[in-house]
């Protein structure tokens, strides 16, 4: 169980203090709490973002968990709400409520090869982890990211996974479902590094996030290479209105997401996943 | 001496007036049964004259109607349209009202509460929803301060049932009908000929210094008798009952073909969620005035059969209407252990009378139970 905040249905007042441009459809916000203060979070927890009047969404926090003057958020526009966040200027004020839900067990993976597998914008709430594991370095065995994005144009934070394999100590794999341009590349699923990633896997942990389906094949294929159900952890998507498991939405299964998620073991969640329109 | 937990004292009919105007004096909002849009509505009473004295109800599937009772009882009936889930967790609370200030904008909180409510008339399955809900909304981690401060400061006036409704179930459901402990007065209504009288019963101090404070009789053995005799006539009556393995059955079917058949019938409208005394699910709703400058959120209850309850990015996680039936009685009966410690269901019946075509929840658990058995019968032929 995590710890809520204070007042968890009350949006704090953040100052937009710059805002990137990332792909065609998904930028980073830079936010700075308006009254001061410090804004400290775990890899893999979200935030619910309030535009004023127009609603709220919840997002993943995408920036540096030992960085609590400044949160971030990397954000698609897929909606109302999130088309919102998208016309909004540095200078301008969102609400924010949170944090929420459960963190990727980074720590509890000392000594494992760590394998990272994200699909599309899933690799924003994956990269807090990748900052935490970065910052531990020495205590990991191999630091396996696997990416696939639909088209080289849509690949997230380009410059940084070229910066993550530029180091010795760090395997980068990116993949694309489409080749476009220059591309020379790899295309085809993610799940198809994961079959061919170089980690241990009696001693690997993966946190995988993504589209569902993606997810599920990437499970599989870690499953196929005899990685532990137990050392898998995925982040899920569902309906959100409250984040403290009391309007009911997020619910999959026995599960609130908001509270008992984002985050899960595999092995706590294998049942629920093949069920349709769970 | 002052009356004590547990104390038993005589009300007669007349002095049920001097209950009410007691409670109101101590500053409660009386909350009892009234007739209203041909049902028996929970508001606002002030007097005895506001219950609905003579009046009974019949409850079948996709049906409820009053008639008049057999005697003058004020409690005849077995219950209302709606539980008290309106007046402890309202349909429609503003969360907040923010203004615009420069480019961002300051809050001011929601909306102040009320006087304390005196329930009066809350039935053994009721008060069990009562509780079910305090459950949902007093939860570690998160206590729901609204819904707490007005749990918190209610008064439970419980009335106990003599009779059942052909929907009622609660005897299998564990909830009644014979009332729990959790309230502070509780009523048994007795009629013999032209005598007209309560058993009261203190179940807290607060209900006690009330029953001293109108310096009633203590009971005859003939009379505690005949209200120890109430309940046993209300569970005796019911018809329907629901499996004590609801959340087995209902782990195990996820992937039954049962739900198809569900779905022919359901209608999604959602009836079931809304008279359900446990069902908590709400949406939020985000608005502007037309000068754009002030905003309020305001929080309304919502229904999982709803399309745009499950809604992410690209679409609905339940489509089908089978899949949002399989998340309603699946949650109610199974889910909920697992979340709250219980189940959802207390068996007051509600979502089979006030279903439009008459889905039974007692019916479609026993029609998962028998499918499965019939295919543990099928596997046990192929092996």
């Amino acid at each position: 169980m995590t710890v809520l905040p204070a007042n968890p249905m009350s949006p704090r007042p953040f100052r937009i203090l710059k805002v990137v441009r990332e792909l065609s459809d998904t930028f980073t916000l830079l936010l700075q709490p308006e009254t001061g203060g410090a804004f400290s979070f775990r890899p893999g927890q979200f935030n619910m973002l309030y535009v004023f009047g127009a609603g709220e969404v919840p997002i993943s926090i995408s920036g540096e968990p030992a960085e609590d003057r400044q949160l971030v958020h990397t954000i698609r526009s897929v909606g109302p709400v999130t088309q919102a966040l998208g016309r909004l200027k540095a200078g301008d004020v969102v609400g924010v409520r949170g944090p929420f839900g459960t963190p990727w067990p980074v720590e509890d993976a000392f000594g494992d090869d760590l394998a990272i597998i994200a699909g599309g914008v899933g690799l924003a709430p994956l990269r807090p982890a990748i900052y935490q594991a970065l910052a531990n370095r020495p205590r990991f065995g191999k630091l396996i990211i696997m990416y696939g994005a639909r088209t080289p144009q849509d690949i997230l934070f380009r410059k940084e996974l070229e910066k993550w394999r530029s180091r010795f100590d760090v395997n980068v794999h990116v993949t694309v479902d489409h080749a476009t341009g220059q591309w020379a590349g790899r295309v085809g699923v993610v799940t198809k590094v994961v079959a061919k990633a170089g980690f241990d896997p009696l001693h690997t942990t993966a946190l995988v996030c993504g589209p569902e389906v993606m997810m599920r094949y990437a499970v599989e294929a870690l499953e196929e290479r005899g990685v532990a159900a137990s050392k898998v952890h995925v982040s899920m998507e569902r309906n959100m209105k409250c984040g403290v498991g009391l309007c009911g939405h997020c619910q999959w299964g026995p599960h609130f997401v908001c509270r008992d998620g984002p985050v899960f073991r595999f092995s706590d969640v294998a049942a629920l996943f093949p069920v349709r329109e769970l | 001496m002052a009356p004590s937990i547990g104390a038993k004292v005589v009300l007669l009919r007349e002095d049920l007036d001097r209950l009410i105007a007691e409670l109101r004096e101590r500053g409660y909002v009386v909350i009892g049964p009234t007739l209203g849009e041909g049902a028996i509505l929970y508001e606002e009473v002030t007097s005895s004259g506001d219950l609905p004295a003579g009046w009974s109800d019949v409850a079948e599937a996709a049906a409820y109607r009053l008639q008049e009772g057999a005697d003058r009882r004020l409690f005849g009936y077995s219950l209302a349209a709606q539980g008290w889930k309106r007046h402890l967790y309202p349909p429609r609370q503003r969360l907040f009202l923010a203004e615009r200030a420069g480019r961002g904008f300051r809050l001011s909180s929601g909306e102040a509460d009320g006087a304390p409510m005196a329930l009066l008339g809350v039935r053994a399955c009721e008060l069990a929803a009562i509780q079910i809900q305090d459950r949902v909304f007093t939860k570690e981690g998160f206590t729901e301060p609204g819904y707490a401060g007005r749990r918190r400061a209610a008064f439970i006036v419980a009335v106990e049932c003599g009779r059942a409704a052909a929907t009622c179930f609660c005897a299998s459901a564990g909830t009644g009908p014979a009332v729990g402990p959790g309230y502070d007065l509780l009523l048994n209504e007795m009629i013999d000929g032209d005598a007209h009288r309560f058993l009261a019963t203190a179940g807290s101090d607060n209900g006690a210094a009330i029953l001293g404070g109108l310096s009633c009789r203590p009971p005859t053995a003939a009379e505690l008798s005949s209200a120890a005799a109430q309940p046993a006539a209300a569970a005796a009556q019911q018809q329907r009952r629901i499996s004590a393995d609801a959340a087995g059955v209902l782990t195990r079917a996820a992937e039954s073909p049962h739900w198809e058949a569900v779905s022919k019938r359901c209608l999604t409208c959602g009836n079931c969620t809304m008279v359900c005394p446990t069902c908590f699910c709400t949406t939020v709703e985000d608005i502007t005035d037309l000068s754009g400058d002030i905003a309020e959120r305001w929080r309304q209850w919502d229904s999982c059969f709803t399309i745009d309850y499950s809604y992410i990015h690209g679409g609905s996680v339940r489509q089908s209407g089978a899949a949002r039936y399989r998340q309603w009685i699946t949650h109610k009966l199974a889910s909920w252990h697992r979340q709250f410690g219980s189940s959802g269901c207390v068996g007051c019946g509600r979502c089979i009378a006030w279903c439009p075509v008459g889905i039974d929840i007692t019916a479609e658990l026993h029609a998962l139970e028998q499918a499965e058995q019939v295919s543990k019968g099928g596997d046990n032929g192929a092996d």
